[in-house]
């Protein structure tokens, strides 16, 4: 699995690509939060759109940047999900934590990207 | 009893690596039912738990060997059965709580929640120092939901 790491207005998007389960998930995590630990941006967007399969490593993924960011007052929105992955985030009740989009939503999200 | 008209087994070491292969080789083998998109990943995503749980629980001090055997029967009637020999589950019940887990870390402990959730059934057989079964059942509809049962 891939993982790379734009900005975008103060925003810092993970563009996340390939299948997302146990095997994948601690190599995506640690780039995150290396990321996050040396460069302090205040949102960060977690993109979907290349992800191809997610299982509930991807909630535990969502979930402890969640609580890492928090931390450091550093907000979080996961955009780009597939209807699959949508539907286990919100089985895990991630929807009352952070905003998630599914893929070709939109309108109204703050970080979206913008339309190229 | 109802007989099965398509049966597999697939003989796994528990590495991580694997995960893919199991979920991958399950939903290749229950294509025949033509399920639709959402249904073979709810099979894959299943199946991808459970291939988890003997690999980071069962067999978490060594590596040892995932047994899965997939059948399927008629109606679109499927039935994956994941077994391990690793170190069993001490409270079943107590492991399919929702965010229940023993391990910490970014675990969500919301495997066997997803597996009920996206399966019709799911089974679980334990015994401490013999290993797990899993057994998940599903029925696809299918993409052609008029289909004769």
């Amino acid at each position: 699995m891939q993982v790379h790491i734009e900005t975008e207005d103060a925003a810092a998007v993970c563009y996340l690509d390939g299948e997302l389960d146990h095997h994948n998930a601690p190599s995506v995590r640690e780039k995150i939060d290396e990321y996050a630990v040396g460069s302090t941006p205040k949102h960060i967007i977690l993109d979907f759109g290349g992800v191809t399969f997610m299982d509930s490593s991807g909630i535990g993924l969502v979930m402890g940047r969640y609580k890492l960011l928090s931390a450091a007052n550093c907000t979080l929105s996961v955009r780009n999900l597939s209807p699959h992955a949508y539907k286990v985030m919100r089985l895990a009740g991630l929807d009352a934590l952070v905003t998630l989009q599914k893929r070709g939503e939109k309108g109204g999200k703050q970080y979206a990207k913008a339309e190229k | 009893m109802q007989k099965p008209k398509n049966e597999v087994k697939l003989q796994l070491d528990s590495r991580s690596v694997n995960e893919g292969y199991a979920r991958v080789a399950v939903s290749a083998f229950a294509a025949v039912l033509d399920p639709t998109v959402e249904e073979i990943n709810d099979i894959r995503t299943a199946v991808s738990e459970a291939v988890t749980n003997c690999i980071v629980h069962a067999y978490r001090n060594g590596m040892g060997k995932i047994y899965i055997r997939v059948r399927l029967f008629d109606g679109g009637k499927i039935e994956v059965q994941i077994r391990d020999r690793g170190c069993g589950i001490a409270d079943v019940q107590k492991a399919r709580e929702p965010l229940f887990t023993t391990l910490g870390g970014d675990r969500s402990g919301l495997g066997f929640s997803v597996m009920e959730s996206f399966c019709d059934r799911v089974r679980v057989r334990s015994e401490l120092g013999k290993g797990t079964t899993v057994t998940l059942i599903k029925t696809v509809k299918g993409r052609d939901a008029s289909r004769e049962p």
